[in-house]
């Protein structure tokens, strides 16, 4: 076991699994490891294990196999009051009966912090959020964003080095949910806090994490940078779950040069990365993104594999033009283009080509 | 409509509706329309909880403090008392005792007088015997004057001569005596007293000789209305006698020229005796020759009373103001004193039983959570009697309690422990009677605390104990409000319980208002203490609702 820990892991999570009914594993192998101070999100579909993974780090949930290690210690058996884990509730969790201060002061009474420092430190955590003002308030008497920003406080004032934040803005509106992304950031940066962060929304996780594990069917699909995620999803499902993509599905014909040749169902040829598939014969999906789908033969291969393409739909949106096309068969292919001066404006009906370079292709698992 | 601007204002600036109606106006005529046809929806209910609710309260308070029955039964006496200086310690003047005769006469006649002894009994023991006595031995005075007369002229004998003198017939009548005279029937009687009487007194006789034929047609309409006879052929009372003989002692009859004016000179002349009015009732009781049954009747001979009041807290009302009541009658300030503490310690003790099982069930799954329900319901399915009596069964001394201590030998079995019959019984009891009305509201309260709130506290480095007793408890306190409120005015006002196990010394107030009801009917003084517990209970509310805020209570 020595080799396989890792030093400056601070947390980690060591073949964990966790069944509710002992029917069903709800989390199943789970391993991570997060090195102090980076901020990882939890992404994935509803029901997929990320909240349970979040309480048994918290002590409200006990891993039916497996180690929970916090610093390098196990911490299975230790009681959540005594783990030191700051956490924000999606409700906020702000106690009703207490004043925003009081609330602040909550767990710094129950560490025995003087009066004094107690009140410095609750008005230094309500100084990180912008909200001195607001210390006799109770949080009945505070808008959603501002309650957010309490409980956000609330779970720094006693300066853990861990926070779990579960869908913290997942009831805001979307403007006051970006604020409120680009705070939490900046202040787990400046802090210095090691910060697992869970939702439903990818541009949140894409833009706040360190890194992304995107969860599905209690397994860690890919754990990895959010570009990395982007660009290089090692599965379909992340190719799917993450951002817009297009997928077509066929036979490898064959591997050759870092280039696999790839019959669609319906006889076409196209040229894809291989990535999950490793000889000819296997049955794939392939994975495009719609930006990385051209339509000016010049800018590909001179050898490379175009499709025939009708369009169906054209969609100014601004800054992008989207297109729906019928391509395989399919009528779900979507093309992104930029709104730049020379941009053709397709129009439905027209038949086009359609190619890609072969490293913008992905042949994942089927 | 010439100054309406086209945004629809008026020169005034008020915003007019479409047809040029201030807009006010026209909201407010809606609004009333709707209002109104809410107000007939809800109009059988409202009637029905005036009728059944505040008309009852209302008659209870009134009955609490109503106190005409003395100077309806001793109208002349309560006036002329009305002149006696009590503080003297002298005996009042003749004319009271006079007065008293006629009232007391009239009032025997209409067998009134027990009750005035009744309800003067509560302020002194000893009246109601005194009134019933002196009611059978009145004759005796009447007698006196009675004999001699007859026997002067027998012409007295017959009621025809007497009818005679006092009837009007043809000549002018005095109205206003007939009428006060019915009116003081009606008041002593309650009945009427209208219908034919036969008779109407005569303007110049009521002049000349006003004490008899006061007393003449009281008893002439008495006896018209309740005995049924024709007062034309019948003696009248024994009063009418004596009246006569008064007025004859001063009456100037040179002018009078009316029928038998010859028996009446005659009667004049003859200087009958007078009763000593004083040294009769004297002779009837001698408690009439202390100033104490006066003092009691002046004290309280006033419309409304305190009187009532004053017991209900164990003092009554003086000649010389508010006193405490003796020693050994002193039980209803104690009575309310241990039925607050015990409602205190029976809220208690069902705060105590109830908050762990309202918490229980809000945390355990739905399917269970209804299965409890089920069980903390399951004794409302049962009489409360049969439930009542069923502790009877577990607490008696060779009930199902004392068995199992002494079978298992903790107690020996010639010290059975006495459980019931006293306070412990009672509380028990209505523990567990009352328990549900605790649970249920600490219930729909605590099922709204969302458990996140426990796991914040936690996270936050609270021990269990902590985040209980800082997060969860405050948050469950309008729970605990609610039931309380609940339990402790239920059981305040409860009857039946207390009633059966609580024996002498586990009774609450109720059961001796129920008492003074049904038993000893002194209703004024069951008035007066429901009218305590109505307020204690209202400002105990109030009170509440300063200190913890009645918005605060959440019964569901
Ligand atoms: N207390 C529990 N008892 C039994 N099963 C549970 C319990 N909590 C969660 N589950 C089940 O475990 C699975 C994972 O739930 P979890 O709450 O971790 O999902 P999640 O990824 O947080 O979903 P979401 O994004 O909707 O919050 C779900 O299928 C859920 O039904
Ligand atoms: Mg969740």
């Amino acid at each position: 076991m020595a080799d396989t820990k890792n030093n400056d892991a601070f947390v980690e999570f060591e073949r964990v699994q966790k069944s509710y009914d002992g029917v069903n594993l709800v989390v199943k192998d789970l391993n991570l490891s997060m090195p102090r101070g980076e901020f990882l999100t939890m992404l994935g579909p509803s029901g997929s294990g990320k909240t349970t993974c979040l309480m048994m780090l918290a002590g409200f949930e006990t891993a039916t196999h497996g180690d929970i290690r916090l610093g390098g210690t196990s911490i299975n058996n230790i009681p959540p009051h005594k783990r030191g884990i700051g956490m924000v509730f999606q409700n906020y969790a702000l106690f009703p009966h207490m004043t925003v201060a009081e609330n602040l002061a909550f767990p710094l009474e129950v560490r025995k912090i003087g009066k004094s420092e107690r009140e410095e430190k609750v008005m230094r955590a309500l100084g990180m959020v912008q909200m001195q003002d607001f210390a006799g308030r109770r949080p009945s008497q505070l808008s959603g964003g501002q309650q957010q920003r309490i409980a956000l406080s609330r779970a720094l004032v006693f300066e853990p080095e861990l926070v779990l934040m579960d869908e913290p803005l997942g009831a805001l509106d979307k403007q006051l949910r970006e604020t409120l992304q680009f705070e939490i950031t900046k202040l787990a940066h400046e802090l210095g806090i090691t910060t697992v962060y869970v939702t439903h929304d990818q541009t949140e996780a894409l833009t706040m994490s360190d890194r992304v594990a995107v969860f599905d069917d209690g397994r860690i699909q890919q754990l990895a940078p959010p570009d990395k995620l982007y660009e290089e999803p090692e599965n379909s499902f992340v190719a799917q779950f993450i951002g817009e993509n297009n997928t077509l599905e066929g036979v490898v014909k064959e591997i050759k040069g870092g280039v696999a040749l790839v019959q669609l169902d319906n006889g076409d040829l196209i040229d894809a990365k291989p990535i999950n598939v490793a000889q000819a014969g296997q049955r794939t999906r392939v994975s495009i993104r719609p930006e990385r789908v051209e339509m000016d033969k010049s800018r590909l291969q001179p050898d490379a594999h175009t499709l025939k393409a009708e369009v169906l739909e054209f969609i100014y949106m601004g800054d992008i033009f989207r297109t729906r096309l019928r391509v395989a068969g399919k009528d779900d292919f979507v093309i992104k283009t930029r709104n730049a001066p020379d941009q053709v404006r397709l129009t439905p009906g027209q038949i086009i080509d359609i190619g890609w370079l072969a490293e913008d292709c992905r042949a994942l698992d089927a | 409509m010439s100054d309406i601007s086209a945004d629809g204002l008026d020169a005034n600036g008020l915003v007019l509706a479409a047809d040029g109606t201030p807009l006010k106006r026209s909201l407010a005529r809606a609004m009333r329309r709707q209002k109104l046809r809410a107000l007939l929806l809800v109009a059988p209910l409202l009637i029905f909880v005036l009728l059944t609710f505040i008309v009852p309260i209302a008659s209870m308070l009134f009955r609490s403090v109503e106190n005409d029955i003395v100077s309806n039964t001793l109208p002349n006496t309560v006036q002329e008392l009305g002149r006696w200086d009590a503080s003297t310690s002298e005996l009042p003047p003749e004319p009271v005792f006079e007065a008293m005769f006629f009232d007391m006469f009239i009032a025997a006649e209409a067998k009134r007088h027990t009750r005035l002894g009744t309800r003067l009994n509560y302020e002194q023991t000893g009246i109601s015997s005194l009134f019933r006595q002196t009611g059978r031995k009145l004759d005796d005075i009447g007698k006196v004057t009675k004999k001699p007369l007859e026997a002067f002229d027998s012409a007295w004998k017959d009621g025809e001569t007497w009818y005679a003198i006092f009837n009007a017939g043809d000549a002018p009548a005095s109205k206003n005596l007939m009428k006060s005279q019915r009116g003081l029937l009606k008041r002593l009687t309650s009945d009427p007293a209208s219908g034919d009487v036969n008779f109407s007194p005569r303007a110049d006789v009521t002049k000349l000789l006003p004490k008899a034929a006061r007393e003449y047609t009281a008893w002439a309409i008495f006896t018209a209305v309740q005995d049924e006879k024709d007062p034309a052929t019948r003696d009248p009372w024994e009063s009418v006698y004596t009246a006569l003989i008064l007025d004859l002692k001063t009456a100037d009859l040179s002018g009078y020229t009316g029928p038998n004016e010859d028996l009446l000179k005659a009667a004049q002349a003859a200087d009958l005796p007078v009763p000593a009015f004083s040294e009769a009732f004297a002779d009837m009781d001698k408690d009439w020759a202390t100033p104490v049954p006066w003092k009691t009747i002046q004290t309280h001979s006033g419309l409304y009373t305190s009187g009532y009041f004053l017991n209900a807290i164990d003092a009554q009302k003086t000649d010389d103001g508010v006193a405490w009541q003796p020693e050994n009658k002193q039980i209803l300030l104690k009575l309310f004193g241990r039925t607050l503490i015990m409602s205190l310690i029976i809220t208690g003790s069902c705060i105590m039983l109830g908050y762990p099982i309202a918490w229980l069930l809000s945390n355990v799954s739905a399917r269970n959570a209804n299965l409890l329900l089920i069980l903390v319901l399951l004794p409302f399915w049962t009489s409360l009697l049969v439930r009542t009596s069923a502790w009877k069964v577990m607490l008696q001394q060779n009930g199902v309690i004392n068995e199992v201590l002494v079978w298992i030998g903790l107690v020996p079995d010639a010290e059975r422990l006495i459980l019931i019959n006293n306070q412990f019984g009672t509380i028990v009891a209505m523990t567990h009677i009352l328990l549900p009305f605790m649970i249920l509201p600490m219930y729909s309260v605590m099922s709204t605390i969302p458990p996140v709130y426990l796991r914040a506290a936690k996270s936050m480095g609270a021990t269990n104990w902590t985040a209980f007793w800082r997060v969860y408890f405050p948050q469950s306190i309008p729970g605990i409000g609610a039931g309380s409120i609940l339990v402790f005015i239920l059981s305040i006002g409860y009857y039946i319980t207390p009633e059966i196990v609580g024996g002498t010394k586990g009774v609450f107030i109720s059961n001796r208002i129920a008492y003074h009801i049904s038993s000893s009917l002194n209703w004024g003084l069951a008035a007066a203490l429901g009218t305590i517990l109505l307020v204690v209970v209202l400002a105990l509310y109030w009170a509440y609702d300063r200190i913890v805020g009645i918005d605060n209570v959440k019964l569901g």
